[in-house]
Order: structure tokens, then C-alpha cells, then sequence
């Protein structure tokens, strides 16, 4: 779909990655912006694609290496478990 | 993200002259996020432990080579990253991948679904089933695609860090991430869109 801004929804999806990690400049990045406002496709497509990144985020954030690991590492690398290196 | 907990600052020249108690803080202060992406690289606990050990392993028989030029975090991502693509190459496990299917003919990736699941409540999202899914969602993508992403989007290194991690260029990383969101985002919106039905969200 092309817009009265001059980019397509085939642009947007070529720009995608560099616009989601703020690596454009400015003045396309504010067309991309324009185009999604005026383009419901594409603005799920952001919103979603965005999302998905940040779901992965989250879920990692509570994955540590579970103590027994922790055990088990450290013996296999001679070392010592002290207690106060780990909270 | 992309800094690791530095609450006590590593000992350079103890850790190249290989001391105990400077390489165990090196190993807690960096072992959780090296476990992280392992488990999503390998997919199994007992994987990414395996990982974990042979990373650490490694690091210590090659402090003395560490230069600094890098930060210690991306040289450690850097080997087990290594590690973790040499062991699933090993294995050859014959999972399908998702490559395929939303790639046009000139190489970009079009998307297919089209389903605005952001506005579900967070509680209604991060389930455990989500989760599960997640993980699943990962798998399947291709080792090459998956480790750019976990790199990059999960353990938050930079395009740069992400591209000599994996020893390709920037370019190269770019495609292979570009390729797993859009993939991803396949996955999540098909699943989310099914759940929006069933459970007339």
C-alpha cells in the first residue's frame, strides 16, 4: 500500500530491523513513523514484532544457573565454593 | 543488558596470571547469563550445563591469552557460543527449522500474520504455556538465526558485539536476526491469535 507520505508497507518491512534498534536517521525514521500511523498492517506488524522481542527479554530475566550447577561448575574448575562471592 | 553484574571489578592482571579467587568472581559474575544463553541455544538444562562448563573450562586455560580489547563478557559469550554451535553440529538432530515460507524472492521477509495480540493483559501473556512456547518458538528456528538473536535482542550485545561474536559481518548478523523476529513473530501471533479465539480473549 503506498501512502500519501511516499513510503510503502514493502519499505517499512526493508527499513524494519534498523527502525525497531533506532538506527535510522531521522528523516526516515519519521516517515516510518507517518506511514505507521496511517497503515494499521504495519503498525500490528511493529507493535507485535516489538513485543515478541520483549516477551524473549522478560522470560530471560528469570533464568539464573541453578545452585546445584553452581556446585557442580565450581568443582569441576577446582574452585573454591566460597560463600560470600554469590548473594 | 549488556553489562554484566560488575558490583566487585575483575582483577585483569590476576586473572591472566590465572588466580583462583579472581577467576571464581569472573565465573559468578558472568556464569548466569553464559548459563541463559546456552539453555535457549541447546534447549535442555543438562545441555547448557554441559556448556557452561566447557565455556569456563576454556576461559581458564586461555586467560592468559585474554588481551582486554574486549569486554570479558563478549569473549565468553564468544566461546561458548562456539561451543554450544559445535556441539548442536555434532548432533545434527534432524529438527525441522522455520526458515522457510515467509521469505519473498528478492530476500525480504513479508509478514503473514496479522493480529494485534499487544493489547492482551501482561497476566494473560507471560504464562507458563508462554513460556513453554517461547522456547518451543526458538528451537525451531535455525542455529545460525537463533544465535544471532539470542545474542543480540535476549543478552543485549550490541550489532557489532553480536556480528564478532559469531565471526560474520554486520550485514550478516543483520539478515540472520532479521529473519528470526519476522520468524518469531510468526509463531507468537499465530499462537496468541488461536488463544485470543479459544479463550474469547
Amino acid at each position: 500500500m503506498t501512502h500519501q507520505h511516499g513510503l510503502e508497507c514493502k519499505d517499512l518491512i526493508h527499513h524494519l530491523n534498523d527502525y525497531i534498534d533506532g538506527e535510522l536517521d531521522n528523516e526516515l525514521c519519521g516517515k516510518i513513523e507517518a506511514h505507521i500511523e496511517t497503515c494499521p498492517n504495519c503498525k500490528v506488524v511493529v507493535n507485535t514484532l516489538k513485543k515478541t522481542i520483549q516477551l524473549y527479554q522478560d522470560d530471560g530475566e528469570s533464568v539464573t544457573l541453578p545452585l546445584e550447577a553452581r556446585h557442580r561448575l565450581f568443582e569441576a574448575l577446582d574452585l573454591d565454593e566460597d560463600a560470600d562471592l554469590k548473594e | 543488558m549488556s553489562e554484566l553484574n560488575n558490583t566487585e571489578t575483575l582483577n585483569l592482571e590476576a586473572l591472566r596470571k590465572k588466580d583462583k579467587h579472581a577467576f571464581a568472581l569472573l565465573v559468578d559474575q558472568n556464569s548466569d547469563h553464559i548459563y541463559r544463553l546456552a539453555l535457549r541455544l541447546m534447549g535442555s538444562t543438562q545441555d547448557a550445563e554441559d556448556v557452561v562448563q566447557e565455556t569456563f573450562i576454556k576461559a581458564y586455560k586461555n586467560l592468559d591469552k585474554f588481551e582486554g580489547r574486549s569486554k570479558v563478557s563478549t569473549w565468553l559469550y564468544r566461546i561458548a557460543t562456539n561451543e554450544a554451535l559445535m556441539m548442536l553440529r555434532k548432533r545434527k538432530d534432524g529438527i525441522t527449522h522455520i526458515d522457510e515460507g515467509v521469505e519473498t524472492n528478492d530476500g525480504e521477509i513479508m509478514p503473514i500474520q496479522i493480529v494485534d495480540w499487544c493489547c492482551l493483559p501482561e497476566k494473560e501473556i507471560m504464562t507458563d504455556e508462554t513460556r513453554q512456547m517461547l522456547k518451543e518458538a526458538a528451537m525451531q528456528l535455525s542455529t545460525a538465526n537463533r544465535a544471532a538473536f539470542l545474542l543480540r535482542d535476549v543478552e543485549g550485545l550490541s550489532t557489532q558485539e553480536a556480528a564478532a561474536t559469531l565471526d560474520i559481518s554486520e550485514s550478516a548478523l543483520k539478515v540472520r536476526l532479521m529473519r528470526a523476529r519476522m520468524q518469531l513473530r510468526e509463531v507468537l501471533s499465530e499462537y496468541f491469535a488461536n488463544r485470543m479465539a479459544k479463550e474469547d480473549l
